[in-house]
């Protein structure tokens, strides 16, 4: 093409709609997983205290916790009934080990749907590599989907009605 | 040959002025891409980048991912 610096991004818009980052474009104002995650889930690492993290998690008005390693990589999840468990469990023992993740671009329609037809609680919203991006709860996907449906149905009709 | 690059450096590059390329068809792009691309589909990259791109700043092409 006669350009000196020409960059290859091969793992293209797949890889960055993975990682949650902005986009223009038609699609780029659906709501998805990762917009609706909460980012302020607390989080753990595998060798802390049961009691303590379950302390710290309630302090915080939560009752989940994301197990992750020094780079934020999800390992486990502790929902509600895990952190009901014995205090001086290791995390390592008391999680729910891997969990499934979603990546943060997935349709929050679809998340609802999925949430709770599978009866879902939460669910962590990872990037492709299982970096933590937030943990969506399943009455948060229901009612961005329901918002989204009821926005679309009336932005369909005036459509139809002009 | 274009060299292979990563987000970060992606993100980085952009910040610096790159023009990102999305080389996926029309109708791909108009759904959705990242911000500020333009749009050259594959069969209109070597005609329309001459005239659509600046050639004294860096080029980073993109599609959905590696075939």
């Amino acid at each position: 093409m006669g350009f000196s610096r020409v960059f290859d991004y091969g793992s293209g818009k797949q890889d960055w709609l993975a990682a949650g980052l902005p986009t223009e474009g038609r699609a780029a104002d659906v709501p998805r997983a990762g917009a609706v995650a909460r980012r302020d889930v607390p989080t753990c690492s595998l060798d802390e205290r049961l009691g303590d993290v379950r302390h710290r998690a309630e302090a915080a008005g939560w009752d989940a916790c994301v197990v992750v390693d020094g780079s934020r990589v999800v390992l486990g999840l502790l929902r509600s009934d895990e952190l009901r468990g014995r205090p001086d469990q290791r995390i390592e023992e008391a999680m729910r080990p891997g969990p499934s993740t979603f990546r943060p671009n997935v349709h929050i329609v679809e998340m609802a749907g999925f949430m709770v037809e599978h009866d879902v609680e939460s669910t962590p919203i990872t990037t492709g590599d299982g970096v933590l991006i937030g943990l969506l709860l399943r009455e948060d996907a229901v009612a961005a989907a329901s918002d989204f449906q009821r926005r679309h149905r009336e932005e369909h009709g005036a459509h139809e009605r002009g | 040959m274009a060299r292979n690059i990563e987000r970060d450096e992606v993100r980085r590059l952009v910040t610096e002025g790159a023009q990102l390329v999305e080389v996926l068809p029309k109708e791909e792009y108009e759904e959705e891409h990242l911000p500020g691309a333009i749009n050259l589909p594959l069969r209109r990259l070597e005609a329309e980048a001459r005239t659509a791109l600046d050639p004294d700043r860096p080029v980073i092409v993109y599609c959905w991912d590696d075939p």
